[in-house]
């Protein structure tokens, strides 16, 4: 036991350390290595429903973008009047100082933070009375109502978009912008990682794979379900809405439809993601992030005009014939590994049955 | 209420016509996935963009000279083909999975023929003309273009033709055999794997028919396919699967729910509206079911 805690010790602080020092080592990819730790929370915070509890969301969409509009809102709402800076160009005419910009994004995220989970717990009760495709079909109808009622309110910039203030034109170091939002997003991921973490080795876990398992049973066993799934949502609501308020801020700009509720882009990402790492597991969305991440911009460049198609067809691949992921491969070939102790008759009897 | 719509009682009847013309054109749409999620138990998110395609080739043929109107019986055609391929090259695989499995599937379809759709017609939205005029009614209070009065006649039309195919002829009672319980047709020596193929062929060939006739009554455009898929399915669920006048009924309700929506709320929050409309009655189920102690299955 030691031993094995030693090595994850060696693990997690190599890790951490190679995140800390790679915006030096590819001081070229910090935008990239920006959405690479995004991408991850918004998949880990995915598989706590889809994996865990089994509730297949295509609504997690909706509280990244409101994250986003809210810290923009809110960073420019504290200064400045914000009808007027969506309106036309504000950009130009107001200009953040330095400490106005800092407080303006920390309040920002703070409430981009909370506004979600609070909004998650409210309509957490009506939909996720909602089970399978039911839940999977709301939770995407209520993303794309969002960006569509979003792109027709005028105070944040309706149709035309809403730009996001600009970094601070003081701070001269033309690097200090990328590694700003890249170590905002390391340590949202870092904290996003140990909580999930936390519930991995917590009743929580246990509590929301009964209701993956079987939601009747789970409930004749006492536990009030509707609780644990709302709570589940409210955790994935506030971390959601904490990386679209760093996407906001490192995009510029922000679209109702195309960049906030980007249901066609993020919105399946995250799904994807963490089918190919493995629903369900700790690692498998860490995983399936990276891959997805390097293969997306590997690809994206060469294959330019065409990429929606490839995304298109990796879907339907990943999903037909590889829908237990890598984990699940991994742990089908060595079951060992995972700590798993197979019954030689048990097994037999199983392949029989089948 | 300071709504034009109250003041003039003529554009409330404008709406209405409107709106029950385009629900018929809906119900069409979600006849096609009602048959396919009872037979095989699948959710079609690429509906919608079956239907647009199926309004693309109405619109290619309107641009080689021939007039669209012929796009109701060439486009089903094309898209019967379409359809049955789409099933030897994905869907068969997802139709015994999961459910979700098969939202995801077909999500990633969509995005494919939506891709594929711009590269080839262009991201612009386009039109077929019909020449057909309009009709005046009320002293010319009310104006009804002729094509959505046709596309509402070809659209019962089909409807009716395939409700008789479905009682009378082999396939039909193969399909509705399949449906009831696909383990017994399959002992009693029907051929499920082609009855699959064929109901995914008769969707996809609906969704052409209703695309030719969108392609003369409305806009097409590459990214407009998910409405339709959600209309359909908001269609079904209130209709329920397998019940044919109600999907007929409340395709028109909510045709004249999303003309009233355009008027009263604007133009840019039709869309949001109808996704709108789609969470609030999943919800209102799920209250009334919960009740029971019971869920939507």
């Amino acid at each position: 036991m030691e031993k094995v805690k030693q090595k994850d010790l060696i693990l997690y602080s190599g890790l951490i350390i190679l995140g800390l020092a790679a915006p030096y080592l590819f001081s070229a990819f910090k935008v990239q290595l920006t959405y690479l730790c995004v991408l991850i929370v918004l998949a880990m915070t995915w598989n706590l429903q889809g994996g865990e509890m089994g509730y297949n969301t295509f609504g997690n969409i909706l509280f990244y973008g409101l994250g986003m509009y809210l810290t923009a809102s809110v960073q420019v709402g504290m200064f400045f009047p914000l009808a007027e800076w969506t309106e036309s160009g504000g950009e130009k005419t107001f200009v953040h100082t330095t400490a106005q910009y800092f407080q303006g994004i920390g309040v920002g995220l703070l409430v981009a933070a909370i506004i979600p989970t609070i909004i998650a717990g409210a309509i957490g009760y009506a939909i996720l009375g909602l089970r399978g495709h039911y839940f999977a079909i709301c939770t995407l109808g209520l993303g794309i109502a969002a960006g569509e009622i979003a792109g027709g309110i005028e105070i944040i910039g309706a149709g035309q978009g809403f730009t996001t203030p600009p970094f601070p034109a003081e701070i001269v170091d033309a690097e200090a912008r990328g590694k700003f939002f890249y170590f905002l997003s390391f340590v949202l991921l870092i904290g996003t990682f140990v909580f999930v973490k936390y519930i991995y080795g917590s009743r929580f876990r246990l509590i929301l794979n009964a209701i993956r398992d079987n939601e009747d049973k789970a409930e004749a066993m006492g536990i009030q379900t509707m609780k644990y799934k709302i709570v589940g949502w409210m955790c994935s609501a506030f971390f959601c809405g904490l990386a679209g308020g760093i996407m906001g801020g490192l995009i510029g700009y922000i679209d109702s439809t195309d960049v906030a509720f980007d249901g066609r882009e993020m919105g399946v990402f995250m799904v994807l993601m963490a089918i190919l790492g493995g629903k369900g597991t700790l690692w498998g969305p860490v995983i399936g992030a990276t891959l997805f991440h390097f293969f997306k911009e590997g690809l994206w460049t060469l294959i330019l005009g065409w990429q929606y198609v490839a995304l298109g067809v990796l879907i339907v691949v990943i999903v037909v014939y590889f829908p237990e992921g890598l984990m699940g491969w991994l742990r089908e070939k060595y079951p060992e590994r995972f700590g798993e102790v197979i019954d030689e008759k048990d097994r037999k009897a199983q392949v029989e049955l089948k | 209420m300071d709504f034009l719509i109250f003041k003039a009682p003529m554009l409330m009847v404008q709406a209405s016509l409107d709106g029950i013309l385009l629900g018929i054109l809906f119900a069409l749409i979600a006849y096609g996935m009602a048959l396919q999620w009872g037979v095989m138990n699948i959710i079609n998110i690429a509906q919608g963009d079956l239907v647009i395609l199926g309004g693309y080739i109405a619109y290619t043929i309107y641009l080689w000279g021939i007039h669209p109107a012929w796009g109701v019986i060439i486009s089903p055609i094309i898209m019967f083909f379409v359809g049955w391929g789409l099933y030897k090259l994905v869907i068969n695989k997802v139709v015994d999975r999961d459910l979700f499995i098969s939202i995801l599937a077909t999500f990633g379809i969509a995005i494919v023929f939506q891709q594929l759709m711009n590269f080839i017609f262009g991201a612009d939205v386009v039109v077929a003309q019909s020449e057909y005029g309009t009709t005046m009614l009320f002293d010319n209070s009310v104006t009804l273009p002729n094509s959505k009065i046709f596309s509402a006649f070809i659209s019962v039309l089909y409807a009716i033709a395939l409700v008789i195919y479905m009682r009378k002829s082999k396939l039909g009672r193969a399909i509705r055999a399949t449906a009831q319980n696909a383990r017994a047709a399959k002992i009693l020596g029907v051929d499920t794997e082609k009855v699959y193929a064929a109901t995914f062929g008769i969707n996809a060939a609906l969704c052409g028919i209703a695309g030719a006739l969108i392609s003369i009554t409305l806009t097409l455009h590459p990214y407009v396919g998910l409405p339709y898929t959600v209309r359909s399915f908001m269609i079904v669920i209130v209709a329920g699967l397998g019940n044919l006048p109600a999907v007929a009924v409340s395709g028109m309700g909510l045709g004249l729910f999303e003309e009233f929506a355009d008027y009263i709320l604007g133009t840019e929050f039709r869309i949001g509206a109808v996704f709108l409309l789609l969470v609030l009655i999943l919800v209102y189920r799920r209250f009334k079911l919960s009740r029971k102690r019971e869920y939507l299955k």
